[in-house]
């Protein structure tokens, strides 16, 4: 039952994307998703769609898993939408009974809407060809500088990493606890609300024991193996730059370059124009 | 009354890329009063088989029939079935959960809806079968030993009443001492309640010692169901899978090889004794 559920949304395969350097894709969505909030003439979002379009055709992720993501802003969108539609004041286009459309309220409602589609399914794109443990070692690397003013880097990473491996782990306890005290009678599906928090005790009662347990564990065979924190720790596979890397990050500055003067070509227009 | 399994299938995961098809047209009886040992590699589907056998898991296609009764029928009372078929799943140790032992005994008779004099004394009765000392009644089931904490978990569904007990693995990570007082005791409530016994296990010891009746399972198929000596006949067979025959069915053939003229059907340490002595004599 709880099995079925994915976690994480890494989507296996050895597409160039995949491959890249997980600095590399953090600063890639970063770059794009600030791209989007620069710049915003419709230019620019031809401009944006293409990278997008193209990066998302290099990776072989199918489509609709990147589109999975949208499900969960829906009513974000809508709001957003909504609000800017009703609220903005301009030049009316549509009015009736105390409301009325602009059309400077269907300019921002379409580009709030464009950018949020294109924020999520961006950053889809960086979790859905990149496993938990490279992003996480890709994030420590990347925020290394941070030490210097007393952030605890490698701590939070290897925190993160921990908790995103003992996902998969209580969800599988918990499908076992559920179905041992089920053959006890228990019932985790009728009742009201209060007989159905009531019916919880016996679940997350062991759950949280064996949580504690698990962490105990971990903890010493962390210790047991000599670990003790950052300092002179080594790395197995260490993220090193390849060409590749470079090639995406001169890629991404063309594409900032491009984006730059996409939304400039009004200007430049004007400038013809005279 | 039995329990009857006609052409079942379970698939984990349908339809995704980590679809695995646990259990292959699978075709059981299982009548009263057996004591039967389940054995098999790890992942040949035995704790997957069992779990169908109360209801907890719904077959991908196929029928369970208990007592010649659909459990998968509309309206069939899953909650009264688990009640009859118990199940102690592995480490069951693990899903104590309340403040005290009696308590927590308590849990299941008290989900039949039985009332509370009822409830009282079946976990009493129980307790008393796994031979728990009475001092402990009260006690945290946190504070007790690995051992103890076990009996009181097969104590929890013993206090259900069940007609059919399926343990797996009730043995592992416990001493010798602890093993054989958990099997002696499932032993003699098989002899005297005359519960029907389904005993999963990787101990070949142990299921020869105490079944009459051998399932052995591999890669989500029977392959073979019959009784012990039959079964660990086949032990070059059993080999090939991962598991092996208690090592005295090794010996027995190991002297018939060095020339000895001895039958090599003896599957516990006794029987094995006494073929030996016979044939000194």
């Amino acid at each position: 039952m709880i099995r079925e559920i994915t976690l994480g949304q890494y989507y296996p395969g050895n597409s160039v994307i995949h491959r890249l350097d997980p600095r590399v894709k953090l600063a890639g969505t970063l770059v794009f998703i600030i791209s989007l909030f620069a710049f915003h003439s419709v230019e620019a979002y031809i401009g944006a769609t293409l990278f997008l379009a193209a990066v998302i055709t290099v990776s072989r992720v199918p489509l609709s898993f990147m589109l999975r993501g949208l499900k969960s802003i829906f009513f974000l969108m809508m709001f957003t939408v909504v609000f800017n539609l009703f609220l903005i004041k301009g030049t009316p286009v549509v009015s009736f009974w105390i409301f009325t459309i602009t059309k400077e309220g269907i300019e921002m409602a379409v580009s709030m809407a464009i950018r949020l589609i294109y924020l999520v399914i961006g950053s889809s794109v960086m979790t859905l060809t990149t496993t938990p443990n490279d992003l996480t070692d890709g994030l420590e690397k990347a925020l290394h500088p941070l030490k210097k003013i007393r952030v605890p880097v490698h701590e939070i990473a290897m925190i993160m990493s921990i908790a995103l491996r003992f996902i998969p782990i209580l969800l599988e306890e918990t499908d076992k606890i559920m179905k041992a005290q089920m053959a006890r009678g228990a019932d985790f599906e009728s009742g009201g609300l209060i007989q159905k928090a009531k019916s919880m005790i016996p679940l997350l009662v062991p759950l949280f024991i064996s949580a504690f347990r698990r962490a105990n564990d971990l903890a010493m065979a962390m210790e047991a193996r000599g670990y003790h924190g950052d300092e002179g720790r080594t790395k197995m596979k260490p993220l090193v730059y390849h060409g590749r890397d470079k090639m995406a990050y001169l890629i991404l500055l063309g594409y900032l370059v491009v984006m730059f003067l996409l939304n400039r070509i009004g200007f430049f227009a004007g400038l013809w124009g005279l | 009354m039995a329990i009857k399994i006609e052409h079942l299938n379970y698939v984990y995961s349908a339809g995704t890329a980590f679809e695995r098809h646990a259990l292959k047209e699978i075709n059981l009886e299982i009548p009263d009063g057996q004591f039967i040992g389940v054995i098999g590699h790890t992942g040949s589907g035995k704790s997957t088989l069992i779990q169908h056998l109360n209801g907890l898991l719904q077959a991908t296609s196929g029928e369970v029939y208990y007592n010649g009764e659909n459990i998968y029928g509309e309206g069939y009372d899953r909650k009264q079935l688990r009640s009859r078929v118990g199940l102690v799943f592995q480490y069951p140790e693990h899903q104590l959960f309340e403040t005290d032992v009696f308590t927590d005994v308590c849990f299941g008779p008290k989900n039949l809806g039985l009332p509370a004099e009822e409830v009282e004394a079946r976990a009493y009765e129980a307790l008393k079968l796994v031979g728990l000392k009475e001092k402990y009644y009260k006690s945290s089931p946190f504070e007790l030993s690995g051992g103890q904490k076990r009996r009181v978990a097969i104590a929890g569904i013993l206090a259900m009443n069940p007609e059919v007990l399926i343990l797996d693995e009730p043995t592992a990570g416990l001493d010798p001492k602890g093993r054989d007082d958990i099997l002696d005791q499932v032993k003699m409530l098989h002899e005297e309640r005359g519960i029907t016994v389904l005993l999963v296990s990787h101990s070949m010891e142990d299921i020869a010692r105490y079944v009459e009746r051998i399932i052995v399972m591999n890669r989500g198929q029977v392959m073979f169901d019959d009784t012990p000596r039959e079964v660990f006949h086949h032990y070059r067979e059993l080999e090939e899978v991962g598991l092996a025959a208690p090592q005295v069915t090794y010996l027995m053939h190991g002297l018939q090889e060095a020339g000895w003229d001895i039958a090599t059907d003896a599957t516990t340490v006794e029987e094995a004794a006494d073929a030996i002595r016979r044939f000194l004599k």
